[in-house]
């Protein structure tokens, strides 16, 4: 299956990926490769088949809607690359 | 004094005996852990402070008579587990210096028991990999010939128990990462059903497939293990409130009468010539035992490898996006706004396959090709499940080989994905069923690698693939074999 340099460009901006220009060529081929391969499931004929999205059978898992301690806001905050006060400090969102 | 060699229920044993202390023991595993990790490369991190503290305070417990089976028994995790303070990676440059506020509910639930912690093991990154060549901390070497691979992506954690650096692990495994590696490196791996053991505090590679379990020296260890980790968890929305037998009490040692199906898709043309001698012999073993074989067919095996392909990558393109370089681990310097901090973050941070399997799964999710690939799939997941089903009316376990061949070369696989993936046939079917299986030693190369049998049960039938592989394994020696190194 051919995959296109443009194709490999537009997912990679929707994942949020930057790729050099080998990297595009490589993950062209390679992806083709493989969405090549996974062509065979059209052999299979899935008219009526429902789609499982969980493996076991499972009911909605509710709980009681009371409020439980978090961690807190020290803890939850440790690993910032950066903070000011209790918040994450990131580049401007909105313009 | 021999504690690297023990079992979890051979070093119990010494424990209460008090033959042994826990320190001595962790002390043994620590000199074992700095002397052959140089050729193996199984831990990210070692925790000595942690693990002389972990095991004073067992020998605390045990001393008072409060010990139990578990108390002093030095184990490591897949670097998949959150443990609290101390530093959690999964084998990324995205989490080098993440240090988790909180724990894995299966670590939580063994410190309870008295264990102790030698350390973080290596794995491919983010759980994504079948060689342990794709971690940011370098390749994991296989301790039967170090110019092999483990297997992955738990391929620190089944090093490990090979090579005596502990005396049993904790993997993950989402297509084959605790079996695959067991197979390669001779020890027992467990991947329970779906929803057995909790889920939480083990960083997501695919929701719907990622399961906990143990990688032991032998079958009764699984066990042991099993029956700590298992059980509801209020924190993991997908555990089941299924009640944990006592599964050590399922090793009977009998399996006459046990109904064991041969999938005709597993035993194909082209196996390796050892793991078919292996499995034959396994099969006669099993019969003069006085099990039944019955031929079964699974006649969707052929596409499992491209269903899990589209879910797996599908669920993780979606799992990964968290790490966005926000709120923890690895974020850009010097970017031109928030846009460009996510994707330099991502692309700084993460490794090759992990790129490369974001960008499948982004594509299969994508505008126009959801229903084609990631639909469809799904579809063809009920498919495979219907087989198990339907097999399991007529026999009580199904007995494979784990992987085509034994343990590959380093570097062999890489340059070409899709010969990996389908390295992954056998051991993915049941992933995507959702069910139980286990790798038990069946047998070693003409070369003198390890090769594992599989053994897959019905969903919540792990005590009777427990109770089958004890029984193998009681017949047979493979297990007692050890790597020199």
């Amino acid at each position: 299956m051919n995959i296109s340099v443009a194709e490999v460009e537009h997912v990679a901006r929707l994942a949020r990926l930057e790729l050099s220009e080998a990297e595009k060529n490589l993950f062209a081929g390679q992806m083709g490769a493989i969405l090549g391969y996974v062509e065979k499931l059209k052999e299979l004929d899935t008219e009526g088949i429902l789609p499982t999205s969980h493996a076991v059978p499972m009911e909605n898992a509710f709980r009681e809607d009371a409020a439980c301690p978090s961690i807190g806001i020290e803890k939850a905050l440790a690993n910032a690359p950066d903070r000011v006060g209790s918040f994450y400090r990131v580049p401007k969102v909105i313009e | 004094m021999d504690t690297l060699d023990q079992s979890i229920h051979g070093l119990h044993r010494k424990l209460k005996a008090k033959e042994v202390s826990s320190v001595e023991a962790t002390r043994a595993m620590l000199s074992r852990i700095e002397a052959v990790d140089p050729q193996i490369g199984s831990f990210i991190t070692v925790t000595p402070e942690q693990a002389l503290a972990d095991a004073a305070a067992a020998d605390r417990r045990i001393a008072a008579g409060r010990m139990d089976v578990l108390t002093g028994i030095p184990l490591a995790l897949k670097d998949i587990f959150l443990t609290e303070g101390i530093r959690t990676t999964c084998g990324s440059r995205i989490l080098s210096n993440f240090v988790p506020p909180y724990s894995a509910t299966s670590w939580e639930k063994l410190k309870e028991r008295g264990v102790v912690l030698l350390g973080k093991l290596n794995q491919d990154e983010f759980a994504m990999g079948s060689s342990n060549e794709s971690s940011a901390f370098g390749t994991v070497r296989n301790p039967w010939d170090t110019t092999r691979i483990p297997g992955g992506s738990s391929g620190g954690s089944a090093a490990a128990v090979a090579a005596r650096q502990a005396t049993a692990t904790l993997g993950t495994d989402t297509g084959g990462s605790i079996r695959q590696p067991a197979s390669h490196c001779g020890c027992v791996g467990l991947k329970p059903t779906y929803g057995r053991v909790s889920r939480y505090g083990v960083i997501a590679y695919a929701s719907s497939l990622d399961q906990v379990g143990p990688l032991t020296r032998d079958v009764t260890d699984s066990a042991i293990m099993l029956g700590a980790l298992a059980g509801h968890d209020p924190k993991d929305s997908t555990s089941v409130a299924t009640p944990v037998p006592d599964y050590t009490a399922a090793l009977t040692g009998d399996i006459k009468g046990l109904r064991i199906g041969l999938p005709r898709e597993y035993f194909i043309a082209g196996l390796d010539p050892d793991v078919q001698a292996s499995m034959d012999q396994a099969i006669q073993t099993c019969r003069s035992l006085g099990a039944e074989f019955v031929d079964i067919s699974l006649p969707h095996t052929d596409y499992a490898v491209a269903t899990y392909y589209l879910i797996a990558t599908a669920e993780a393109s979606s799992n990964l996006a968290r790490y966005d370089g926000v709120r923890f681990g690895y974020r850009a310097e010097g970017v031109t706004g928030l846009l460009d901090m996510y994707t330099k973050s991502r692309s700084h941070g993460f490794g090759a396959e992990v790129k490369r399997r974001i960008m499948l799964g982004t594509y299969a999710l994508s505008s126009g090709y959801y229903d084609a690939y990631y639909v469809k799939a799904q579809k063809v997941r009920t498919l495979i499940m219907q087989d198990f089903i339907r097999a399991f009316e007529g026999v009580d376990v199904i007995l494979t080989p784990v992987a085509p061949t034994p343990a590959f070369k380093i570097g062999e696989k890489v340059d070409d994905p899709l010969q990996m993936y389908l390295s992954d046939i056998f051991t993915i079917p049941v992933n995507l069923a959702g069910t139980c299986a286990l790798s038990v030693p069946a047998g070693f190369s003409s070369g003198g690698l390890p090769i594992g049998l599989q053994l897959i049960g019905k969903p919540f039938g792990e005590e009777t693939i427990l109770r089958a592989a004890h029984a193998f394994e009681q017949a047979t020696e493979w297990h007692t074999r050890k790597a020199v190194i």
